[in-house]
């Protein structure tokens, strides 16, 4: 007989959305307020755990078809193209500009290329938790 | 009364509050007998403690600097969620591992079910070795 788990499944639905919401807001608030890449994808890889604690790992791996191994790759890969772009334009490796654009809705908006940087980190830290987690919770 | 006292008053009550039942929640672990009513205790009041806390750091963050900081609504919606889940799956877990209710219980009504329940369990890995 399985175990009746729909307090805890119902629950994890509405809050999950809640913790990959606030995921989000961390990893764009990083350049001026705390937040970043790093803790940006640490709540994405929580948010991901708490799905693998209420359901089996099979259906969230039904819901959510990735492999995060490549995930950490593309992570790192991201990153590292961001650093090899500011070699084009003639500046060393990593550099990092910024501009203000108008947008369609935000108005008037800083874009930074370090946010792709912080998208690659991101990647890479949700990739590597998620496989580390995966890989020691027995029959994965 | 100017409304910038009230509001102030208003920010330290709620403050006062949270505190007074985090402190209330803290006593009652300390003080009750078994599991299931210290788990009460904790969830319960310190809840709402936290809700009190939160919701008058939101205030007066409003009214002093004019910041409506999302995060906090945020934090008090996912702890409203979220406590008292965590505190229904401990009592869970404990129950299902056979933690005794505390000596002055008369009545338990879920024991019958997990018997039956744990009875049909034996009796189908009987039959599976």
């Amino acid at each position: 007989m399985k175990p009746n788990d729909v307090i805890l499944q119902t629950v994890t639905k509405v809050v999950t959305f809640i913790i990959l919401t606030f995921a989000v807001y961390l990893f764009l608030a990083g350049h001026h307020e705390p937040g970043g890449g790093f803790i940006g994808g640490l709540v994405i890889t929580s948010g991901l755990t708490l799905l693998y604690l209420a359901f089996d790992i099979e259906s969230v791996r039904q819901g959510v078809p990735v492999d995060f191994k490549i995930v950490a790759a593309v992570g790192v890969f991201i990153a590292v193209a961001t650093g090899m772009g500011s070699l084009l334009f003639d500046s060393p490796f990593l550099s990092q500009t910024y501009g203000y654009y108008n947008l369609p809705i935000f108005g008037e908006t800083e874009l930074a290329t370090a946010v792709l940087f912080d998208l690659g980190v991101a990647l890479a830290v949700v990739g590597t938790g998620v496989t580390i987690i995966l890989s020691i919770s027995g029959d994965a | 009364m100017s409304i910038s006292v009230i509001i102030k008053i208003i920010v330290t009550v709620l403050i006062l509050t949270g505190t007074v039942l985090s402190i209330l929640s803290a006593y009652g672990i300390l003080r009750l007998p078994d599991v299931y009513t210290r788990t009460h205790a904790a969830t319960k009041s310190t809840t709402l403690g936290v809700l009190c806390t939160l919701l008058g750091t939101f205030l007066y963050f409003w009214y002093t600097q004019g910041m409506v900081s999302i995060r906090l609504i945020l934090g008090i919606f996912f702890v409203f969620i979220t406590a008292p889940v965590a505190g229904h799956l401990i009592c869970r877990a404990a129950y299902r591992s056979g933690v005794k209710l505390a000596p002055e219980s008369i009545q338990d009504d879920l024991k019958e079910l997990v018997d039956q329940e744990q009875n049909e369990k034996r009796k189908s890995d009987g039959q599976n070795n």
